[in-house]
């Protein structure tokens, strides 16, 4: 298999490629999740429930994309993922709780009895919120280049903030979408009051990579790289104010549009995403391991790889069908 | 304590609370399915009603497992980094096949399962219903055969240090696997049996008497009395096969100090690891060589033969090995004399459910949990066997643990701990509170349990 070049060369670009794609997936996908979670204390009872069950189907397999990526990361990168896990240590245990409470908290929430409920609700709502904080620091960290200064931690600490309100935003955006009437709108008003942390986490991390490391400045503002780069601020201060005026004018007749927050935030995060990737590349652990020098053996990466072509375009394919099955508002949720 | 132990009571922890909850999945996913076919073909609702019970304890296990298992999948990284960087070219790929093959696979057609009965036909959620299951026993295949090939590694080569696959087919297949899959699934189906029988035999003697609990009890039983025998029989081929492969960890087991013929069954003994010898043996005569080589002089590995020559011990401790195969073995046998002699009645006295024995009945309601110890005990017998290797022959555990402060690894061990209890009891009782909520929403005249959103007038 010499046909794309050196295997060493571009299995690990495939798989850091791959593992890039996850990991936004993931942000997306389980940050609507969290996001909701977030969102818990801000909602009535009955819509605690509604906002459960438009989630319910879903976040389980939108879970499973972190999965899938630290396990490229542990695969692919086996001793990035040391160096990497081992500096997160607390924060990723903190994460892993916040993950357990608020998982657990699904299926407790609607079997316990009732008068435990509003106990599984408060699971699920610190549980959210620890995951979302611990991510916010873990990248605020990354960014950093996982050094551990007071400074550094400051910032993670800013991140942690800034990446759970744009969870919430994003949270928000969905239940736009699966919504009606008062929740509805009430969701508009979270996005509305979410969007700073959106813009903010952006703006930090933007300001910040450059300014932390000569290398990331050196790959921005140079020519010509820089006018191929403009366009990715550009287009993103453009959506921004896309949304906020778009917040503004909804609800509207018959439901117009409740899907573009969703869609538009999604569109967003993918551009953070493209310019973080670009920052970065090709290292790993910042600035200290590249994807060459952490990938493991080519042999090993290509029987992953070979199932990996055969398989994912199945984990997509089946994955839209739930989409399609559980799409339209969220209704009540019930076994039968 | 040091971060070694610390890591290790650390992750033990993790994976032992993390397999009680695949340990019902994988079987109960089947046992779903079943039901499932049972009502297409006849139509009873009985079958859709016992399906409507237990999918709620699926779900609730599945929950379970999916976080504490996602806990481990970082662990690797977080206190054993020296693990995959030696072998993440084996383990590597196993995993992620785990994950691609598996883990999306279970998670959507999960959420179909449980929420799409109205919104897809009933073809689909049948589907859905076995896709669930497959994907749960792919899960347990990819996962056990990185366990087995730990224990059993062929089909590669170390290069500097690092291990590189040769044969992915000898990985896949090491001499451990097919014993260990064997094993382990059939321990999954006991451990669904006994849940079914005992829950249903505490709805049953509180004076639900339905269709549904009828079925779920009778299958419960019938699954128990047909795996039992099964297991024992697998399970003397994989000791047979550890003996082959692990002698040290089969003379931990048996608890014998010196390679010798005509070994006895250690019934109870008290192994002394620094006098190296038991105290207080209770034995019958040459059962032992009989087991593990079909002849009474058949010749048992010894404890002493694997020490190193400045005295270190090269072979599991030996106590926690012993007592663990003792327990499991034990829970074993009364899941053997509970369900056959339930099955027994039955069948004798020709009144289904109705012909069991009260005292019976009640000595099957903490068997409900049986499975667990029987499944624990095993996993602790196997894998402290392992020690003081992490791959047999190729590193220990001390060479994996990562150099994280003891006391930061010491904090989140307690955070777990206590998360882990918590969540035990919480599943304990909701379980118990299913099983007395079906029979209120009966008194009323209301078949159907609670969805996912009970109001909370009630």
């Amino acid at each position: 298999m010499d046909m794309f070049g050196d295997p060493a060369i571009w299995l690990p670009l495939a798989f850091a490629s791959l593992m890039g794609l996850s990991i936004l997936i993931y942000v997306c996908l389980d940050g609507f999740d969290l996001g909701i979670g977030v969102l818990f204390p801000f909602a009535t009872e009955a819509e605690k429930d509604r906002m459960v069950a438009s989630i319910g189907p879903f976040w389980d397999a939108n879970e499973t994309w972190l999965v899938l990526a630290i396990g490229i990361l542990l695969v692919a990168f086996p001793s990035a993922h040391g160096v990497i896990l081992t500096t997160l240590y607390l924060p990723v245990a903190i994460m892993l709780v916040g993950l357990i409470l608020r998982g657990v908290a699904f299926e407790f929430r609607a079997k316990a009895p009732a008068r435990r409920k509003r106990l599984w609700d408060l699971s699920f709502w610190i549980g959210s919120l620890m995951a979302s904080l611990a991510q916010g620091f873990m990248l605020g960290l990354y960014v950093m280049g996982l050094e551990m200064t007071p400074f550094t931690l400051f910032f993670g600490a800013l991140t942690a903030v800034f990446l759970t309100v744009a969870y919430s935003f994003i949270g928000a955006a969905w239940m736009i979408l699966k919504a009606e009437g008062e929740l509805q709108v009430k969701a508009i008003q979270w996005a509305q009051g979410g969007i700073w942390g959106v813009v903010l986490g952006l703006g930090a991390i933007s300001l910040a990579s450059p300014f932390v490391s000569s290398r990331i400045f050196d790959k921005w503002f140079t020519l010509p790289e820089l006018y191929f780069l403009v366009p990715l601020p550009v287009i993103s201060a453009g959506l921004i104010f896309l949304l906020w005026g778009l917040l503004r004018s909804l609800p509207r007749e018959s439901d117009a549009l409740c899907a573009a927050p969703f869609v538009l935030t999604i569109a967003l995060f993918t551009l953070g995403f493209i310019g973080m990737a670009y920052s970065f590349y090709p290292y790993v652990v910042p600035d200290r391991l590249t994807i060459f020098e952490a990938a493991s053996a080519p042999e090993s990466l290509m029987i992953i790889f070979v199932g990996t072509l055969v398989v994912l375009p199945m984990i997509i394919g089946y994955t839209v069908l739930s989409y399609v099955i559980f799409r339209g508002k969220a209704t009540e949720l019930r076994y039968d | 304590m040091d971060t070694l132990l610390l890591s290790r009571i650390q992750f033990g922890a993790n994976i032992s609370f993390h397999i009680l909850f695949p340990t019902i999945t994988i079987a109960l996913g089947w046992v779903l399915f079943y039901f499932k076919l049972r009502f297409n073909s006849s139509g009873e609702e009985r079958w859709m009603d016992a399906y409507r019970f237990w999918v709620k304890v699926f779900a609730l296990s599945f929950g379970l497992g999916v976080v504490s298992g996602i806990t481990m999948s970082f662990q690797f990284g977080t206190n054993w980094p020296g693990f995959m960087e030696t072998v993440g070219n084996i383990a590597g790929p196993l995993l992620a096949y785990e994950v691609m093959t598996a883990f999306f696979l279970e998670a959507v057609f999960l959420g179909i399962m449980l929420f799409g009965m109205s919104r897809v036909p009933g073809w689909l959620h049948t589907l859905a219903t076995f896709l669930v299951a497959f994907g749960t026993t792919m899960s347990a295949f990819w996962i056990l055969v990185l366990s087995s090939w730990m224990h059993t590694p062929a089909g590669f080569e170390m290069r500097e240090g690092v291990a590189h696959a040769t044969n992915w087919w000898a990985i896949i297949f090491n001499p451990s696997m097919p014993y260990r899959v064997t094993h382990m699934l059939l321990a999954s189906g006991l451990t669904v049996a006994f849940l079914l029988a005992g829950l249903s035999a505490l709805r049953w003697l509180r004076g639900d008497k339905g269709a549904d609990v009828r079925v779920s009890l009778v299958t419960g039983l019938g699954l128990g009395a047909l795996l039992i025998p099964m297991q024992i029989f697998a399970g003397d081929m994989h000791g047979l096969n550890t003996m082959e492969h692990q002698p040290a960890k089969v003379a931990a087991m048996e608890g014998n100090w010196e390679t010798q013929g005509n070994a006895p069954l250690l019934l109870f003994a008290i192994p002394d690891e620094i006098a190296r010898e038991n105290r207080a043996e209770i034995g019958i005569p040459n059962l032992a060589s009989i087991i593990l080589t079909h002849h009474a002089d058949g010749e048992i590995p010894g404890l002493n033969d694997f020490v190193a020559e400045d005295g270190t011990p090269l072979h599991p401790p030996v106590a926690p090995v012993f007592y663990a195969f003792r327990v499991m073995v034990g829970t074993g046998m009364a899941m053997l004399l509970l369900s056959w002699a339930a099955v027994g009645f039955m069948a004798f006295r020709r009144r289904g459910p109705e012909g069991l024995p009260k005292p019976l009945l009640l000595a099957l309601v903490p068997m409900a949990f049986s499975g667990w110890v029987a499944t624990l005990a095993g996993w602790y017998t196997t894998e402290i066997g392992r020690q003081p290797w992490l791959v047999s022959g190729v590193m220990t555990t001390e060479q994996a643990v990562a150099e994280v402060p003891a006391p930061m690894v010491a904090t989140t061990l307690v955070i777990y701990l206590s998360v882990y209890a918590g969540l035990l009891l919480a599943f304990i009782g909701v379980l118990y509170y299913l099983a007395s909520v079906g029979r209120q929403a009966k008194k009323r005249g209301r078949p159907d349990l609670p969805g996912l959103n009970p109001t909370p007038a009630e």
